[in-house]
């Protein structure tokens, strides 16, 4: 019997035990938001901010992958506009079923991210400058594709796909939902995973596993990138239009999330669990200093800040783990 | 009798676990070239490192010039006039030679800018003292080997040295650049300067050194006048020491071959290397550090490119080695290094076990905890890992407590070959008895063990046979009635083909 909720209890421990300091963190700025911000704690603005909180959270879960194999992805909100214009074109221009053209977003995605991961793992060209180059590529291409302007669409359908909702939670709360699922069997709950998290802390000893290193190097940047194609999608379905413009600076908001979250880029490290609250924060950044009418530019200042002291925690961690040796 | 320049003595320095030097001693002269020889493991590196301030003795006296001297550190030692020539050099290649030479000491022009022309100047006398006819302003990157080691050593003269320290210096050098760097020492010696040269190499002793200084497990042998002494004289005083009692080997029959490596070549690690292993049969690869033993190994593996050679598991010829495949069919390496190699530090014990064998417990998308733990817990046992879980990082291990994970983490793997690259490095005695214990069961139950080491009692008390390898060439192969340290050592120093 002990033995059982000894079991049950081990999780919920470790998970207080990872993340007692930003989930304090989320707490108090609950508190202080629903004191000082007006509506905070209304139905309508929860659910947008989980709303804000969605799109922001599909190129996390790519992102912070990518932060768990010592890497990193900057191509998330470039990429996220080229399969929005893409996705549009396609039912728009080419008169094609919009599902195809939800498909055809994501598989540009995929594509993107098949060729970070390829680039990556056989040129040794580090990821900072492979995604960066291609988040200048995806933009390029975006703009080049959609003639400098919107692609506008009066589908009724395909604007569900982005603004419906299911009772009363909106349909990316939702896709959010299935995705973080997704995210934590993958990363807890297969050989894959564990793989990883192996070659994020330690590349040659990998190897010496006998971990096919280029293989997983490769399904998560495809991972990442098909995340950022669904992102792209569900962005123009709520606009109504796919935009080249769109999705500027989202790869910061992704990467603050995960390094919030405790995923360290030194690599090997980073939970589901962290990330979420990550993402919270992040979405109650915008949200919350909304609802007191603070200047949004503040918000950009904000995340830098909040970037930098989430990366010099997790320098502080390692150097004491590194003492205890 | 000749000026005293460098008296160290009773030197002693301790790493947790290790007494690295115990009662260390050596004395050099003004215009003397001393070597200084020992096995791997003899504390010749701990030593020099103490005299170059990279770390502090615990206790013990040095002095300079009759002056008793204390040295805490790089800079204390600098300023004493030594000047450490380490093996790996130590340029800046996209510096010129002359901002190697003074790097750190950038002299200025008028308007407190760096004047390359100045220090370009200053350079020369240094560089025509080494004799290296090349322009100050070129960069080190595009210097060879040999060349960089002469900047070095007239970044010491610019440093006012008057102890040079060579370690191993002719390791990467060619034939043509090694005479090279014999002028220039014997030149430096008539110029005055104290010259301690660490090496393996016999020959280099009786062309070069003056005389000798023996170490072994950290203590001071002798020292003794190369004029009058023989190779096996030398080679005594490295290797003629207790062998512990602490190993464990009972003797099997041999099975089946299991693995046979047939003319490998892989750069220039190895060359042409050919051996075989039976099962329940520990073979022994003795050699001084970079003879190319792990590199075979890796190249085995396929973790390393492979030229050319044909390796055969149980008969049958693998095509195309890669770590996945040799796992696969029960080929397991340990390797060297358990930070670098071997482990991840910052995950669990448990992770670290399962990370081979995850098949075994995770389909799909279903991770079996109990068989999982299971693992985890027999691994644990087996090896008598001390920790309280499974769950405990590895980071916080000790040595022989990681070696041991390490060791159950390919075990779980259940091989029938298992190469164990340095198994013993860096723990303590009771643990290395442990290591041994486990490696004799493991040959009983009928692997087929294949034990890189260094420490040359340890091959000796624990394989059957032993294969030998000097510089990418397996120089000799002996049957355990066979052994002797000094043959075992001739052929590790390439030696005996000359006599």
């Amino acid at each position: 019997m002990n033995e059982k909720s000894n079991k049950l209890m081990r999780p919920v421990r470790e998970y207080l035990k990872q993340n007692w300091g930003i989930l304090a963190a989320l707490v108090a700025m609950c508190l202080f938001f629903s004191i000082f911000g007006s509506n905070f704690l209304t139905r309508t603005n929860i659910v947008n901010l989980l709303r804000t909180c969605a799109t922001n959270c599909y190129l996390a879960i790519g992102v912070q992958m990518a932060i768990i194999l010592a890497g990193i992805d900057l191509t998330g909100g470039a990429l996220a506009a080229l399969t929005g214009v893409v996705c549009v074109m396609t039912f728009e221009n080419m008169g094609l079923p919009i599902w195809v053209g939800i498909i055809v977003g994501v598989l540009i995605g995929v594509i993107i991210g098949m060729a970070n991961g390829a680039i990556i793992t056989y040129t040794g060209i580090h990821p900072f400058v492979v995604t960066l180059a291609m988040q200048s590529i995806c933009r390029g291409t975006a703009y080049l594709l959609a003639n400098g302007s919107p692609v506008t669409t009066q589908n009724r359908a395909f604007g569900a796909f982005g603004t419906g909702s299911l009772g009363p939670i909106p349909l990316p709360v939702v896709y959010m939902t299935i995705f973080l699922i997704l995210d934590f069997f993958l990363l807890n709950k297969t050989r894959t995973g564990r793989h990883i998290y192996a070659v994020g802390g330690n590349e040659t000893s990998a190897r010496f596993s006998g971990i096919n290193i280029h293989k997983i190097k490769i399904l998560v940047w495809t991972i990442s990138g098909a995340m950022a194609g669904f992102c792209g999608v569900v962005l123009a379905a709520r606009l109504s239009s796919g935009q080249p413009s769109t999705g500027e600076g989202y790869e910061t908001d992704a990467i603050a999330a995960a390094v919030l979250g405790g995923t360290s880029f030194f690599g090997g490290t980073g939970s589901v669990g962290g990330l979420i609250i990550g993402v919270l924060i992040i979405g109650l950044i915008s949200n919350g200093l909304n609802l007191m009418h603070v200047n949004s530019y503040w918000q950009y200042v904000l995340k830098g800040i909040i970037i930098i002291a989430a990366v010099y925690v997790d320098m502080l961690k390692q150097k004491r783990q590194n003492a205890a040796k | 009798m000749k000026k005293e320049l460098l008296r160290m003595e009773n030197i002693v320095k301790t790493f947790p676990g290790v007494r690295a030097l115990n009662n260390a001693a050596i004395t050099v002269h003004a215009g003397e070239v001393m070597g200084f020889m020992g096995e791997n493991g003899a504390g010749k590196s701990t030593l020099m490192n103490v005299l170059g301030g990279v770390f502090p003795a615990d206790s013990g006296e040095i002095y300079i010039e009759g002056q008793k001297a204390e040295i805490r550190s790089i800079h204390d030692s600098q300023s004493l006039g030594v000047a450490f020539i380490h093996q790996e050099l130590a340029l800046e290649p996209y510096l010129t030679i002359a901002e190697n030479i003074f790097l750190g000491r950038e002299m200025k022009n008028s308007l407190g800018m760096i004047s390359k022309d100045k220090m370009a100047e200053a350079a020369r006398p240094f560089l025509e003292r080494v004799g290296l006819e090349v322009d100050p302003n070129e960069f080190v990157g595009r210097l060879s080997l040999g060349q960089q080691q002469m900047v070095e050593i007239a970044k010491s003269f610019s440093l006012h040295a008057k102890i040079l320290i060579l370690d191993e210096p002719t390791s990467s050098l060619s034939e043509k650049e090694v005479n090279i760097l014999f002028e220039t020492v014997e030149e430096l010696k008539k110029q005055g300067m104290g010259i301690i040269f660490i090496t393996h190499k016999m020959a280099e002793v009786f062309r070069l050194c003056d005389a000798v200084t023996i170490m072994r497990d950290g203590e001071y042998m002798d020292t003794l006048q190369s004029e009058n002494c023989t190779e096996s004289q030398l080679i005594s005083l490295m290797v003629g020491r207790d062998l512990g009692n602490y190993y464990v080997r009972t003797f099997n029959r041999p099975g089946d071959v299991v693995l046979e490596a047939k003319h490998i070549h892989a750069g220039k690690r190895a060359v042409d290397c050919s051996f075989s292993v039976r099962s329940g049969e520990i073979l022994g690869f003795y050699g001084l550090v970079g003879s190319g033993r792990s590199e075979l190994m890796k190249a085995i593996m396929g973790l390393d490119p492979m030229d050319s050679g044909e390796i055969l598991l149980n008969g049958e010829t693998v095509r195309k080695a890669s770590p996945m495949y040799m796992q696969e069919r029960g080929v397991a390496l340990v390797p060297e290094s358990r930070k670098t190699e071997g482990l991840l530090l910052k995950n669990t014990i448990g992770f670290n076990i399962t990370l081979p064998i995850l098949p075994r417990f995770i389909s799909r998308l279903r991770v079996d905890t109990d068989k999982e733990q299971q693992i985890i817990e027999e691994g644990m046992e087996a090896l008598r890992i001390k920790a309280p879980s499974g769950r405990v990082n590895c980071s916080t291990l000790s040595g022989g407590n990681q070696q041991k994970v390490l060791l159950a983490k390919w075990l779980a793997t259940n091989p029938s070959v298992l190469i164990l690259d340095e198994p013993t490095r860096g723990i303590d005695v009771g643990a290395k008895a442990e290591i041994y214990t486990i490696i004799n069961d493991l040959a009983k139950r009928g692997l087929a063990v294949i034990l890189i080491s260094s420490e040359m009692p340890e091959v000796m008390n624990m394989s059957d046979r032993m294969m030998i390898m000097n510089e990418g060439h397996i120089t000799g192969e002996l049957d355990h009635t066979e052994y002797s340290q000094e043959l075992i050592l001739k052929y590790a120093m390439g030696v005996a083909n000359h006599e």
